[in-house]
């Protein structure tokens, strides 16, 4: 029999995660900081909307861009929280997730043999996406030293004749970095001088604890380039209903509206009306949320670096990336070992691309009790390491 | 008050026993700068009292409590601070507030049985010449208290790892 899988699939390389899961599966007392998701079940009004919406029978099909007053919603939040406008008949896209929204950006932009900058380290669906369109990624480090920024140095160096998008994220998922407006505008000039297309994943921008939160389209001439990429999972804590947004100039957004179309065709309509919810009531029980995790990651960061672990403050998301690279271990045995042998759950940095290695991610989207307990046993665990 | 007192006050009103070290941590202060600030919120009575919160139906202590509205006739000078000042010095009397609409005062009693409270408001509270409507709520169960849930609550399970 015929190998029937595409070569495209196979170059997708599998998960580096897969035994540390089934490692902490087994265990009984296992602190999970692997969790990429809040701890906090989606608000109660935004559930009695959606179970509403389901007892009047709103249980059709959307529209392809989905619902008009979700999409008036999000123009209004956009307007009123970082002075973007987009219009909600052609401009915004409701999709399943930020996920699908990542997915057809790229899908409808790269063409084979195309470079894709990504800024590094990064959310690994990112290479993996543009390896399914045939593109090539091309990471763009983001050091501690910066604060995990993108530096307007570490873009020039990667730049080819062939470098088509910018794809980033911030608030960053692993590192926590975060991109001020004076950040995005000191890349903003290279971006338009090569003719980039900015993909910004600003899923976490809500979790945003020092400086005022962005949105990279905010930059007047980044605003026809770029396409504009969030969701509720995080804000709202509504990770498993599975709805987000993309927004982009009319003619960008119809092309990512013919992948749409056919692979999703709308997205999932009670998730829907639980997010015009979320933006309508919703800013109160996010503002709790994000002031938490504030208080969470002072806790947390500052205990692992009296534990003796580097630990820069994340300015955004709620990941901490601690450095290991001092213990002459890599990060993934770092993170086995502590999985093993204290059953602390981290995930090694590697994953997340080349400037992620020496370093482990560690959600705080956990208990404060958990972190406490977790730095105690990271404590241990340096001890004789 | 600023914007790390304000977050003090909301951190120990969740939980009043969180140690100054960690508390410190939290707002990004010392341990002595905490202390400093917990004192002068308390000399400024802005922090009253830290009290546990308690379900007594769990404790298996047969105790009643009742929310008991007041018509109250107003009183020149004083409005309803000195008739309000008066009630509240009952020691059943676990809170007492002035509210708006049909009633007045509204109280929350907590007594042992039944009868107790019956027999204060009829004897201590009905009297009262200020006083001239009465109506007694008993309260059969309590869900929540102070932000609490006194109910089980399964939260969603999440996975070990995500991305």
């Amino acid at each position: 029999m015929r190998d029937f899988r595409s070569e495209r699939v196979c170059r997708i390389p599998p998960s580096g995660i897969r035994k540390f899961f089934d490692i902490a599966q087994e265990m009984e007392d296992v602190i999970s900081l692997g969790v990429g998701e809040p701890d906090y079940d989606t608000p109660w009004n935004v559930r009695e909307a959606a179970i509403r919406s389901i007892e009047q029978g709103q249980t059709a099909y959307t529209s392809n861009s989905g619902l008009i007053e979700l999409r008036n919603e999000i123009k209004k939040y956009l307007g009123e929280s970082f002075g973007v406008s987009y219009n909600p008949k052609n401009e915004i896209i409701i999709t399943t997730g930020a996920s699908e929204a990542l997915d057809i950006a790229i899908r409808a932009v790269v063409n084979p043999g195309d470079e894709v900058l990504v800024a590094d380290p990064s959310y690994i669906a990112y290479c993996s996406n543009v390896i399914l369109s045939e593109g090539v990624p091309v990471p763009v480090p983001c050091h501690e030293k910066d604060e995990f920024r993108l530096t307007p140095d570490s873009l020039m160096e990667h730049i080819t004749p062939k470098s088509k998008v910018l794809l980033c994220n911030f608030p960053n998922n692993p590192s926590g970095g975060v991109m001020s407006k004076d950040d995005y505008k000191a890349i903003s000039d290279i971006v338009v001088d090569h003719d980039l297309l900015l993909i910004s994943d600003e899923i976490y921008s809500e979790l945003t604890y020092e400086g005022e939160k962005v949105c990279a389209a905010s930059v007047d001439s980044l605003f026809e380039r770029t396409i504009t990429i969030n969701g509720f999972s995080k804000a709202y804590s509504m990770t498993g209903w599975r709805v987000g947004y993309v927004c982009a100039p009319e003619q960008l957004c119809s092309a990512m509206l013919k992948i749409h179309q056919y692979v999703m065709l709308s997205a999932p309509t009670t998730a829907q009306h639980a997010a015009v919810e979320a933006l309508r009531n919703g800013a109160d029980a996010c503002r709790e949320m994000v002031q938490e995790y504030k208080i969470r990651r002072n806790l947390f960061v500052k205990g692992l670096n009296r534990a003796g672990l580097k630990t820069h403050l994340p300015k955004g998301a709620f990941y901490a990336f601690p450095n290991v690279s001092d213990y002459n271990i890599s990060d993934e045995e770092f993170a086995e070992r502590l999985l093993k042998e204290h059953h602390v759950a981290v995930v090694p940095g590697n994953v997340f691309g080349p400037s992620g290695k020496g370093h482990i991610r560690c959600s705080y989207a956990v208990s404060r009790e958990d972190l406490m307990t977790s730095v105690e046993r990271i404590e241990e665990f340096l001890s004789y390491l | 008050m600023d914007d790390k007192d304000r977050m003090i006050l909301t951190l120990l009103e969740g939980d009043c026993r969180i140690e100054a070290e960690n508390l410190a941590d939290m707002v990004d202060l010392t341990k002595e700068e905490v202390q400093k600030r917990i004192a002068v919120l308390e000399e400024d009575g802005v922090i009253k009292k830290y009290m546990a919160c308690i379900d007594w139906e769990k404790a298996g202590e047969g105790i009643v409590a009742a929310i008991i509205e007041l018509k109250v006739s107003p009183e020149r000078d004083f409005g309803y601070d000195k008739i309000a000042e008066r009630i509240s010095r009952h020691r059943q009397v676990r809170s007492l507030r002035l509210i708006s609409g049909a009633y007045d005062l509204e109280l929350l009693v907590v007594a042992k049985n039944i009868h107790e409270i019956a027999r204060f408001v009829a004897e201590q509270i009905a009297p009262l010449e200020q006083v001239r409507e009465t109506g007694t709520i008993l309260i059969m169960k309590t869900y929540k208290e102070n932000g609490l849930e006194f109910f089980e609550r399964k939260t969603g399970e999440r996975l070990p790892y995500t991305f």
